[in-house]
């Protein structure tokens, strides 16, 4: 049965998928669904944000997700403004309460924030009346990330129920992952986890999940594959031999792909490594739906924001 | 001659097997009579302990006072006031100031500074290693000479097992116990709470209860191999709890604590807080089953004595989000309240088995003075008011520090007054001294 969508966000800020209710969550897609056609139009713009302020928080280098926001921001007609963490005040060690503060002091409506350690957003949204919209915490959540690839789930199947979902790559420090497997979990989809355990976290189970630690059964009769990039830096030498050895036993390979269902599509967050989780014939072979993940990821950024500036236009009437 | 008359409280005294209605009268610093009904004998100042309980004055092992050199955390005189408002008599400061206290100019100054304070008595623990480096052992029989009682690297392991081999044989020309912190550092990696299914769940990188289990286990195995004294400074699984009760049946040398917000505080408490910095503690907040398991060892008498684990952070050091911020959470003056709440009220255990574990074992586990009353003791006695309910209010608090996750939460069972050596150095609902 189709999740019946919420009227508005409860909450000014989407810090995380473990805050929002299913209604919620489809309420997003839905209005995504509708800003999607903006991209199509002659002028991309649309008024609905103007003499909106957004400060584009990053604290964490980001290239994708920084644009994507940048762009949803632009064709909603906000003014934006980048804060990225080198050569700024966090450099020479300013705290990021003090750093909240002072961006406070110039009256954003919206703080996009991307940061190294998880439950920095949560931090801020108690303590700053703007919005926060978290763009990826440590190795907590990304909730922009699942939303735009359930939004994919759903171009593709009509709906997120009883869809199988394998979602294999370094998912301890995945924070795309956990956002996944809230989300999918809370919309009635199957989450299937893959990695060898040194790459999964303990007690694995209470995301609500199914783990693997080899790939091919997993894929059987999966209707998306979704490979994460191997964190190279994040490593340390401990956590499995060699990339070499990752590629032959953990890859997304047309063999390996074979297994899953004969409907399904191939899915990643980017950036890719190719030849370590994901082999180029299947990155851009027929089944790939990576670059549409991109271009749904500006509807769903916009959707956000549309919906949370109409919570934030009802609260300015109501006072 | 200064004296002074406790009358009408409730006497509880592990040491003599006392739990009975009696009066005490104090003599020049000391316990001169216990009994019923004393005569004030002329001029004494009068205490009415009615209603109240008067125990032997509680000890700390573990505390950090943070001076010389991080007195913007604590000083050695707030940590005092905070110590003896909490019902403690003695502390035992551990040793990571700056300089680090491996060096008897270190030991005699806190021992110095505490008597010029003259509030609660500090026992300072000196370090293991020169600088807590874990590579060169410190001048252990210099500490001593100044005043050491014991040696510890807390709040850092002894990486080096050979090391902590070498310090536990050192320290027994001494009869000193050797107080360790057990982490395995590479185990813990990096983590800023308890693995299992709730740091899975919010997101946090974890702690294994086996980064303490495999350090546990070693340092027993030493402790036999060596006869050293060993002391396990607040345990935090049920696994380090078995390994202690097979050293202790096999007879070592062998003793250990616990923090009271240990048994209380647990990592769901910490996770529906929101990434609030002031849970974060080193042990982590545990799941339910090892603060029930700690509990068990409190009964069974596994575990030799509650601490406060007192760990002052400036304000500007918990303003940074849980990740960054650094482990520590403040307990002097919620460690009493704490565990009469929770163990006594709770019935977990009786009142005497809670004065064992906070006056008469620690005494003896580190060789202290006091932990009894019997006459010709050092008048240091913790008066407690079994009945009192208040909220923890960190705005009150004598400490420096802030750093708990404790804000008003109701409590029952406080302190009322607390004597070291035969002078009242603070009474509930009185302004303190100068």
């Amino acid at each position: 049965m189709p999740v019946e969508a919420a009227a508005a966000l409860a909450a000014k800020d989407v810090v995380g998928i473990q805050r929002l209710s299913p209604g919620e969550i489809q309420l997003i897609l839905n209005t995504a669904e509708e800003l999607l056609e903006v991209a199509r139009r002659p002028i991309k713009k649309v008024p609905a944000l103007r003499g909106s302020t957004v400060i584009n928080l990053f604290m964490e280098p980001s290239t994708r997700t920084r644009f994507s926001f940048e762009v949803a921001e632009k064709r909603l007609s906000a003014d934006t403004l980048n804060f990225s963490a080198s050569g700024s005040s966090v450099s020479k060690g300013e705290t990021l309460f003090d750093t909240a503060r002072n961006l406070m002091a110039m009256a954003p409506d919206f703080i996009i924030i991307r940061h190294p350690h998880s439950g920095a957003p949560h931090r801020l949204a108690e303590v700053v009346p703007a919005s926060i919209v978290n763009a990826g915490d440590g190795i907590n959540e990304h909730p922009t990330q699942a939303l735009l690839d359930a939004f994919t789930m759903c171009q593709h199947f009509g709906g997120l129920e009883g869809l199988k979902v394998v979602i294999a790559g370094d998912i301890r420090h995945s924070r795309v992952a956990r956002s996944n497997a809230f989300l999918l979990g809370k919309m009635g989809a199957e989450v299937r986890f893959v990695a060898p355990a040194s790459l999964l976290p303990l007690d694995v189970e209470e995301l609500g999940v199914i783990p693997f630690v080899r790939l091919e059964p997993a894929l059987e009769g999966a209707d998306v594959v979704m490979m994460l990039r191997i964190q190279l830096e994040r490593q340390k030498k401990l956590n499995f031999p060699s990339m070499r050895e990752y590629y032959d036993f953990f890859a997304l390979t047309p063999e390996r792909l074979a297994l899953a269902a004969e409907r399904a599509i191939v899915m990643h967050p980017g950036p890719m490594n190719r030849g370590v989780e994901i082999d180029s014939r299947v990155a851009d072979g027929p089944r790939s739906v990576i670059l549409e993940q991109v271009t749904n990821g500006v509807a769903i950024r916009m959707a956000i924001l549309y919906l949370l500036a109409g919570g934030r236009s009802e609260a300015a009437s109501d006072s | 001659m200064k004296r002074l008359l406790i009358r009408n409280g409730r006497v509880v005294d592990p040491s003599q097997g006392l739990d009975q209605g009696m009066d005490i009268l104090v003599e020049d610093g000391a316990i001169a009579a216990i009994g019923e009904r004393l005569d004030a004998r002329g001029r004494s100042q009068i205490l009415d302990a009615a209603g109240l309980v008067v125990a032997p004055g509680f000890i700390d092992l573990h505390t950090h006072l943070c001076e010389p050199g991080l007195e913007h955390r604590e000083t050695i005189e707030s940590g005092c006031r905070a110590a003896v408002a909490g019902g403690f008599t003695a502390v035992c400061s551990m040793p990571d100031s700056n300089p680090v206290n491996d060096d008897p100019s270190v030991t005699s100054f806190i021992r110095k500074r505490a008597e010029q304070v003259g509030l609660a008595r500090v026992y300072p623990v000196g370090a293991v290693s020169k600088g807590q480096a874990g590579e060169a052992m410190a001048e252990v029989g210099e500490m001593v000479a100044a005043g050491a009682v014991a040696v510890s690297d807390n709040p850092r392991p002894v990486r080096n097992a050979l090391l902590f081999r070498r310090v536990l044989e050192y320290a027994r020309s001494f009869d000193i116990p050797v107080a360790a912190h057990e982490e395995d550092l590479d185990l813990s990696d990096g983590g800023s709470m308890h693995e299992g299914r709730v740091s899975t769940r919010i997101g946090l990188a974890g702690i294994p209860t086996a980064a303490e289990d495999v350090m546990v286990a070693r340092d027993i195995l030493l402790a036999e191999l060596t006869g050293g004294r060993l002391h396990l400074c607040h345990l935090s699984t049920s696994t380090a709890l078995d390994l202690v009760r097979i050293g202790k049946r096999r007879g070592l040398a062998l003793s250990c604590e616990v923090a009271a917000h240990q048994f209380v505080l647990t990592d769901e408490d910490l996770a529906s807080a929101g990434y609030d910095p002031n849970w974060k503690a080193n042990p982590p907040l545990r799941g339910s089953a090892e603060a029930e398991a700690i509990m068990q060892a409190i009964y069974d008498g596994t575990i030799d004595a509650i601490v406060s684990d007192h760990e002052p952070r400036h304000l500007d050091e918990k303003e940074a989000d849980f990740a960054d911020a650094p482990f520590g959470m403040i307990g002097l003056e919620t460690a009493v309240p704490l565990a009469i709440d929770r163990l006594v009220h709770g019935k977990v255990i009786g009142l005497m088995q809670l004065v064992r574990l906070m006056s008469t074992r620690p005494a003896e586990v580190f060789g202290l003075p006091g932990g009894s009353l019997r006459e010709g003791s050092p008048a240091d006695l913790t008066v407690l008011d079994l009945r009192a309910l208040r909220a923890v209010e960190p705005d009150s608090f004598r400490s420096k520090a802030r750093n708990t996750p404790l804000a008003g939460r109701r409590l029952r069972g406080w302190p009322a007054a607390t004597i070291v050596g035969g002078t009242i150095v603070w009474q509930a609902g009185k302004r303190p001294k100068n």
